[in-house]
């Protein structure tokens, strides 16, 4: 303000003052019959906006901003077509790294302690390693009979194994359903586009061992999730 | 002997009376008892001493310029506060930008006061002036106490910011793919056991856009709104957002816009 106030008081200042006043009717007209800039041209500015809103913090950098198809297609209040949804998906499978030996179950005990974690991967954690994160699944889930501190963005886990028919996990009865579970969990997109679930082993949130545990916490006919 | 029998009538009558109470208590929902429990700390929510300590910073004359911010406009005209906080954030003329209330005070402690508004944007929540203008957003918050939002949508700005602001709502990134739609575009979900508004319409009087500032319990802190933002970006597990930056003021302006008609309760208590 102070340097228009200088710029008045001089003869070229009054000339740049007449223009100033010009320029701003012309402007006044301009945006007393502007409209919104068109959709698209609002999602470049959003865009442009949220990139240069984030800085490095911690562990959690920009590049985490950086989308890939299953995230863009996703950032809206509408599905994407059927096309991207079908790409999103295919991608999503191709990611699958399947258990070595085929062996899908671990430990369902240490799997309740996994699901029971909440915590990693923010900018107030020390390591992106797997191993110091929780694998969230309370947040958002029944599972055990037990927690009744349970989430409901996801649906019910509730005697996960045991509804699907699964009592002996080694027998080839049981594959399909220990496929696709471990498939959901590596990259919840291979079965639905947009699913709200992160995608465990996609994202290198869980390691092999841990899907193991979590798998078990489901699968397993001796885990309480299926006894009780 | 009687004297040490004589209680016992007495606490079997509070046993009788105290079964059918537990039977009701266990029906009552989790929700229930944390809404109850909110209830009773309504009555000494500490963020009664942050409204005092805004108030008297507003009134102070502080800065290099040892002025206070008594004409501070914060869009209904200089020194008016009470129902301001309704209506923001909104499109400020003298600076070309939508604002919230907290880069509006950055805005007028700049002008008048004479701090350094790169300076104050970078200081941590709960440190210096920072801590003062949460404060400060405390007390003119407090001010609008029971008002309805009414976020002003005439300037073509404010239209533009609401529409920015929807897309960064629905925005997916970091490790989870998370958005703020993740928790925050359905009815009645919940985290744990704690309840996520929708945010995308009006979740009612009280909830959401319109319960922020407000004194977390957990934190032992007073939280104003862009910090509730900054912890909702961590817990997305994305960057850091920069303070008052148009990304979190443009979320700000879709959040209170689409709470027109809820009453404000802030300054709130929350876990």
């Amino acid at each position: 303000m102070k340097k228009f106030h200088h710029t008045f008081r001089t003869p070229q200042g009054l000339r740049s003052a007449a223009l100033l006043t010009a320029a701003a009717a012309a402007l006044a007209t301009t945006v007393g019959c502007a409209s919104l800039p068109s959709p698209k041209e609002l999602d470049t500015q959003a865009a442009a906006m949220i990139k240069v809103a984030f800085r490095d913090e911690g562990i959690a950098k920009v590049d985490r901003i950086q989308q890939d198809l299953a995230q863009s297609a996703c950032s809206s209040d509408k599905m994407p077509g059927p096309e991207t949804m079908q790409k999103v998906m295919q991608e999503a499978m191709a990611t699958v790294k399947w258990p070595a030996n085929g062996r899908y179950l671990g430990d369902w005990k240490e799997g309740e302690r996994l699901a029971q974690g909440g915590r990693g991967m923010t900018w107030t954690d020390k390591t992106t390693d797997p191993k110091a994160n929780g694998a969230q699944c309370y947040n958002c889930h029944q599972i055990s009979k037990a927690e009744i501190s349970y989430g409901t963005i996801g649906p019910s886990l509730y005697q996960y194994g045991k509804l699907r028919g699964v009592a002996d996990p080694s027998s080839p009865a049981a594959e399909p359903i220990l496929k696709y579970t471990w498939a959901k969990i590596w990259n919840s997109n291979a079965y639905m586009a947009c699913s709200g679930m992160p995608r465990f082993g996609h994202a290198k949130l869980l390691n092999e061992d841990q899907i193991r545990h979590v798998m078990a916490l489901l699968l397993d006919p001796q885990s309480p999730v299926n006894t009780q | 002997m009687n004297k040490r029998n004589a209680p016992w009538p007495k606490a079997a009558a509070a046993l009788a009376l105290a079964i059918p109470l537990m039977a009701a208590a266990q029906t009552k929902s989790a929700s229930d008892g944390i809404a109850e429990y909110r209830k009773m700390l309504e009555d000494g929510n500490p963020a009664e001493l942050y409204e005092a300590k805004g108030e008297s910073l507003w009134k102070q004359a502080r800065g290099p310029k040892k002025a206070t911010l008594e004409k501070c406009d914060l869009g209904l005209g200089p020194g008016v506060v009470k129902g301001a906080w309704v209506q923001l954030p909104r499109y400020f003329a003298d600076t070309g930008k939508v604002q919230d209330v907290e880069s509006r005070l950055v805005t007028c402690m700049a002008t008048l006061q004479g701090f350094n508004a790169d300076e104050l944007v970078k200081t941590a929540f709960g440190r210096g002036e920072m801590a003062n203008i949460t404060a400060l957003a405390t007390w003119i918050a407090a001010e609008s106490r029971g008002l309805k939002f009414n976020l002003p949508q005439a300037h073509l700005e404010e239209q533009r910011f609401y529409e920015l602001g929807k897309r960064a709502f629905f925005f997916r990134g970091g490790p989870m793919d998370f958005s703020c739609a993740s928790c925050h575009s359905v009815d009645g979900k919940r985290i744990r056991l704690q309840e996520l508004p929708n945010l995308t319409k009006n979740p009612g009087d009280g909830i959401g856009f319109a319960a922020w500032p407000a004194y977390r319990v957990s934190q032992g802190a007073m939280w104003s709104m862009q910090l509730r933002l900054n912890d909702c970006y961590r817990q997305q597990r994305f960057p850091y957002p920069g303070f008052a930056s148009d990304l979190t003021v443009a979320l700000g302006v879709y959040m209170g816009v689409n709470a027109k008609g809820a009453e404000s309760i802030a300054p709130a208590i929350k876990r």
